[in-house]
Formats: structure tokens, C-alpha cells, sequence
């Protein structure tokens, strides 16, 4: 997975809770490969008119949050499809963090997979920021995965959760197959005593 | 129950954080393409091709089996791919043309794949669906299948439990499609994120395991990876005989361990919530969330009566989006088309329960039926339900995800509203701009007769 230690960078505030994965990338797009990046169908439906000219009201076209890098939305975040295509267009959009009070658990999955860090925050930290952010002119934010912290245009810092595990993979960028294979034996083990056990599971 | 099978199958335990889970059997489909491009490139094979199970059916074309069916060429190609993916990682699949071709959540169950006691895992939420037998079943990403197909094993924290117990009787003409949106409705879309759900209670067990697997699909719905049963009887008899259940010795073996799986009397859950289950009526959606259900004969929200901010300009959002207005009755709200189908309900049941409403009538609005498996439709064309279906002027036609995911090319209309069985409203979903509303299989069929929202219960059924 790519690494990731901190980034300071200007943070867009998505309307709405329960965002589902539909909503990130619609489902007509994930058979295209993505060797063209996914980016360009991030938030497709919501930041396009069906002619395809940009809609001006949605958040990541709106000029004072061009090149945001992380984003901020509402609880259960990413609920719904299990697409890692969402995590795939937020990465290849360029964002690096989404701020929220909750995730979708498959979404949380995916993103620490793909090294887009799921921060949780109090729901009353998230709104206040989503003012914040909506009124300016701060509209920096910082993510620093070896402190656990964000640190908020204000000023004020959070600690934020992430499993120690998964923190440490990302910020060396473990790969996670590479890893695993490392415990072949074990796994090899496992298999002979479960075979053993119970022998209508292990098909060979 | 969660915690016996989950035990059983840690290969590395850590002290926090996640273990290494041993992977039962995976099940993959077409949108498994990032999966295997990553294992080529990595020049790594598929370690436990006899563990993983294929079928197509995201892309499947329902007008007929063959690549040239595919609405555009580029969805043929994902098709073809898959069958190419399939052949090189050795996996046994069921291809377009295979009578076990099937949505991947109906086929399971219906070979004897899922079984009790195994831990299952497939790149699709609704994955949850297998654990109506009592399988700990949960859906993965991309990444997680390459490591599945590499070493049979997955990186998973262990969730917490929550138990709902459905007490009473359900009332006549009550689905369970109606009790698990009611369940929904209650508890929120995010109500169990971070949890397994395990169902229980009198309206549960007196279920048919179709209507379990109704339940335990939409468990990712209020935000649970798992959902499942404690196997029984009824799900011992449904399983025996099945193409890939055990046989012989082997499946007294394995009813033996099965018999242990169910928790004691004073097993501890770390949340536990009960529903009446008599008081359940039909429902149906009003909104882009499946928390967004209310009885049919309800009317539509008023937003201004939520306390939180974000839900009542969320609600308004899904109003407009929906355009409905506040107060307005469920019932008789004219709909523009029907389909009945999905991994949540496209089971021979839940077209018995829908043939039992078309029967001696017409459709108002164009309707379409899609069976959930290739093994489903033979069934219901041996019972004449095909007939049922076409003599009232609905489409019958070939086995897949078709209008639920919208990914092969069968959408709904801009701006068109439908009436839909599957198991997301989500904004533009079906199609963009699309409008659905989520109900059961019978309650589909009366609005596909009426051309409006209707109650089931007023329409009278032959014997």
C-alpha cells in the first residue's frame, strides 16, 4: 500500500450523512479499468450535469476549495456498496484523509487498504468544522497519522482512533499480501489440524 | 454463536487489532477483475482454487446467454474477462450459459456452498445473506479478495455482537422483506455499524430459510458487516442433498459439529434490541436511505419534526430528490415501473408470493421479473409461473443483478419511479435521476397491477 505520515492541506465539507458508495462513484463506471485514474468519477453525478459541464454549487468546485486534500463529511460515511472503487476515486481525485463521525465498516476496510486515512471525530467537532470550513477564509487542515492527531483551522488539535496495526502499515507501507505470505507456515498448520477436524471444509 | 465459529478460525491471534481469519470459501464475480490483475502482477497463483466459487451475474444480460446479449460490447467484455480470470486462477465458475449461473448470494445457498459453521467471503456487501444458514459471511473489498486468492486468509478485527430478538406473530400477508425493513427503519442505517448482527426470536425461527436469507442480505443495510441465524432443523433439511453439501459420512460429521454451533441459553451480547413483531406491517420506502421505510398505509415524513439538524436537511434532500411532499399518503402514489428480482428477493418463494398477485390480472405499468438464479427459473417455468407472469404483461427473463445494481445495462428511466424489491434507494441507484421505492415481492406485484403504491392485504389472492 502507498505510505502515508502527515499532510496539511485545504479540507471540503460534503453536505449530507449516509453518503453511500453510489454517491462516491456511480456503479456505470466501475467496469472501466483504472489505468485513466478514477478521479475524474469522484462525487461523478453530484459534481457533473448530465451534459457533463461541472455543477458550480457542488463543494469540490467551488474555486476556495480547489485542491482540497481532505475531505469532511457526515456520519456513516461510505455505507452501502463494498466497491473499493469509492476508495479508488478519492485517492486518484488526490485526497488523503476523509474527517467523519463514522464510517461504512467495509468502506473503513478498504481505505486503510489503500492508505486514505479514516478519521473519526465527535460529531459536534465535524459540524463545527463544517462551519468553519464553509465560512473561511481558514480552510487548512492538518492529518498526522504518527501523532493520531488533526489539527483544525482554529488551531484546536483531536486525537483521532486507528488501529496500532493498521497505523503502522501505513505509515511504512507494508505491503499487506507480502506480509501475510510471511506466515505461510501458520496458515499451512492451521489448514493440516483443520482438515483433521473437519474434513468437509478443506476442499484440496 | 459469532464468537464459537469466529474462534475456530484464527490462524495468527495478536493482542489487539486484527487476526488472521482462515477464509472458508470465497465467492467471486465479474467486478473481481482488480483482484486478479493484482495477483498477475505479482506473478502470484491462486492458492486454494477449490475454496473459491465463481458465477456472473453484476453484468449478466437478462434478454438472453450470450456475450452477444450484453447491452454494450465493453459489458460483454467484462463477462468474457471474468470467464478468462476464472480459467486461469482454476477456479470452478458458472459462466452465462451454466445451469448453476445465478446471483452469487442465491446460488450459494441453493448448491449447498454456504453451509453452517464456515466462514464466507465475497466482494459484494450483501454477502451477509449466507449467514441465514448460520455461516459467519461478510463482504470484502478488492484488495482483501487478492489476499484471499493469495493465501485463503483475511486481516479482520473481531466485531461486536448485537442480538435482535423479533417477538410475537407475524400477521398475515407480512413478508420478511417487511420485517427486516422494519428492522431498519428502527434502528437506523448506521444502527450496527461495527457490529454482527445474529437474529432471533419466534418471528425468526418460525421463517423458511428463503425468508432468513431475505433477512440476514439487507444486516449491511443498518451498517453490519454480518447478520446471521443459529442453524436448525429446517436449515439441516433444506441443506441435504445439495449439489456441494457433504454426503455420506462426511455429512454426519458435519451435522454433529452443526449442533454445537447455536449459543447458550446465556450467551452475552454486547447489545441486545427487541421488535414486536405483531405489529409489523407492509412497508414500503419514502427516501435514499433503507431507513427510509414506514408502513404503506403511513404517510411521508415531515422533516421539521427531526431534532437533528443534518437529518432534517438530509430528509428534505431526499424529499426533493424523490419529489414527494410531507403528509402525503404511501398509498397511491403512482409508480411508472416494477421489478422484481435482486439478492434480496428473486427466490422461487418470493415469485410464488408475486405469481400468487398477478394471477387473473394485468399490469398497469411495465414490469419486469428477474430470477435470482438460472436454477430458480427452470423451478418456476416447472410450475407455471412464467405463464402467470406473461399472461398478465410482465417480462420474464434471465437470471441476475440486472435493475438492483444497474450495471448491465437495465436502469430506470431519469426521473421514472419504481417500485422495486431490491434492497437500496439509493440516489440514482437503478439509473440516474431514478426514484425507487423498496417493498416486498407481493407488495411489488400489487403496485405493478394498480400502477400505484398499494396494499397487498386489499387485494384479494386465489387459494
Amino acid at each position: 500500500m502507498r505510505a502515508f505520515v502527515r499532510d496539511t492541506a485545504i479540507a471540503a465539507p460534503l453536505a449530507g450523512i449516509n453518503i453511500d458508495t453510489d454517491q462516491i462513484i456511480p456503479a456505470r463506471f466501475m467496469r472501466l479499468s483504472r489505468a485513466d485514474g478514477y478521479g475524474q468519477y469522484l462525487f461523478h453525478d453530484h459534481r457533473f450535469e448530465p451534459h457533463g459541464s461541472p455543477r458550480p454549487d457542488f463543494v469540490l468546485n467551488r474555486p476556495e476549495f480547489a485542491g482540497a486534500r481532505i475531505l469532511v463529511a457526515g456520519r456513516n460515511f461510505g455505507c452501502g456498496s463494498s466497491r473499493e472503487s469509492a476508495v479508488y476515486a478519492l485517492v486518484d481525485y488526490g485526497i488523503n484523509a476523509v474527517l467523519a463521525p463514522s464510517f461504512g465498516d467495509i468502506f473503513h476496510s478498504n481505505a486503510l487498504k489503500n492508505g486514505l486515512i479514516p478519521v473519526a471525530l465527535p460529531e459536534q467537532v465535524v459540524s463545527e468544522l463544517r462551519k468553519a470550513l464553509n465560512a473561511g477564509p481558514k480552510r487548512e487542515v492538518s492529518v498526522d497519522l504518527e501523532a493520531q492527531t488533526v489539527t483544525l483551522p482554529g488551531g484546536s488539535s483531536h486525537r483521532f482512533p486507528i488501529d496500532p496495526f493498521w497505523r503502522e502499515c501505513i505509515l511504512e507501507g507494508v505491503d499487506e499480501i507480502d506480509l501475510t505470505r510471511g506466515h505461510l507456515e501458520q496458515i499451512e498448520a492451521f489448514e493440516g489440524r483443520y482438515e483433521q477436524a473437519r474434513p468437509w471444509v478443506v476442499l484440496p | 454463536m459469532f464468537d464459537k465459529i469466529w474462534n475456530s478460525h484464527v490462524v495468527v491471534a495478536r493482542d489487539s487489532g486484527p487476526s488472521l481469519i482462515y477464509v472458508d470459501r470465497n465467492m467471486v464475480h465479474e467486478g473481481s477483475f482488480h483482484a486478479f490483475a493484482d495477483l498477475r502482477r505479482r506473478g502470484l497463483a491462486v492458492r486454494r482454487p477449490k475454496q473459491i466459487f465463481g458465477t456472473a451475474d453484476h453484468y449478466a444480460p437478462t434478454a438472453g446467454r450470450r456475450l452477444a446479449d450484453a447491452a454494450t460490447p465493453e459489458i460483454g467484455e467484462v463477462i468474457r474477462k471474468f470467464d478468462d480470470n476464472m480459467r486461469w486462477g482454476g477456479i470452478r465458475h458458472f459462466g452465462l450459459a451454466d445451469p448453476h449461473q445465478g446471483i452469487v448470494h442465491v446460488i450459494g445457498p441453493e448448491l449447498g456452498i454456504t453451509q453452517p459453521g464456515l466462514t464466507i467471503v465475497c466482494s459484494d456487501s450483501h454477502t451477509s445473506t449466507h449467514g441465514a444458514l448460520g455461516a459467519m459471511a461478510f463482504g470484502i473489498g478488492q484488495s482483501e479478495n487478492a489476499l484471499v486468492l493469495a493465501t485463503q486468509t483475511l486481516w479482520q478485527e473481531r466485531p461486536k455482537t448485537l442480538r435482535i430478538t423479533v417477538v410475537g406473530r407475524r400477521g398475515p400477508g407480512i413478508s420478511a422483506k417487511d420485517v427486516i425493513l422494519a428492522i431498519i427503519a428502527k434502528i437506523g442505517a448506521g444502527g450496527a455499524g461495527g457490529h454482527a448482527i445474529e437474529y432471533a426470536g419466534p418471528v425468526i425461527r418460525a421463517m423458511t430459510i428463503e425468508e432468513r436469507l431475505t433477512v440476514c442480505n439487507m444486516s449491511i443495510e443498518a451498517a453490519a458487516r454480518f447478520g446471521m441465524i443459529a442453524p436448525d432443523d429446517v436449515t439441516f433439511q433444506y441443506l441435504h442433498g445439495r449439489p456441494f453439501a457433504p454426503a455420506g459420512d462426511r455429512w454426519e460429521q458435519a451435522l454433529t459439529y452443526w449442533r454445537t454451533l447455536p449459543g447458550d441459553d446465556g450467551a452475552v451480547f454486547d447489545k441486545e434490541i427487541e421488535i414486536d413483531g405483531s405489529s409489523i406491517e407492509p412497508m414500503v420506502t419514502w427516501g435514499t436511505s433503507p431507513e427510509d421505510a414506514v408502513p404503506i398505509n403511513a404517510r411521508v415524513p415531515d422533516p421539521q419534526v427531526l431534532v437533528d439538524a443534518r437529518s432534517r436537511e438530509n430528509s428534505r434532500k431526499s424529499l426533493e430528490y424523490m419529489d414527494l411532499r410531507p403528509g402525503q399518503p404511501m398509498e397511491g402514489l403512482a409508480i411508472d415501473r416494477v421489478f422484481i428480482g435482486s439478492c434480496t428477493n428473486s427466490r422461487i418463494e418470493d415469485l410464488r408470493a408475486a405469481a400468487a398477485v398477478f394471477r387473473g390480472r394485468k399490469t398497469a405499468v411495465p414490469a419486469m421479473i428477474v430470477p435470482g438464479s438460472t436454477q430458480v427459473k427452470r423451478q418456476a417455468e416447472a410450475e407455471g409461473l412464467d405463464r402467470v407472469f406473461q399472461d398478465a404483461g410482465a417480462e420474464w427473463l434471465e437470471s441476475g443483478c440486472s435493475m438492483c445494481v444497474a450495471m448491465n445495462g437495465d436502469r430506470v428511466a431519469p426521473g421514472e419511479r419504481c417500485a422495486s424489491t431490491s434492497n437500496r434507494n439509493f440516489i440514482g441507484r437503478q439509473g440516474p435521476q431514478a426514484r425507487t421505492h423498496l417493498m416486498s415481492p407481493a407488495m411489488a406485484a400489487a403496485a405493478a397491477v394498480t400502477g400505484k403504491l398499494a396494499d397487498v392485504r386489499r387485494l384479494p389472492v386465489e387459494p
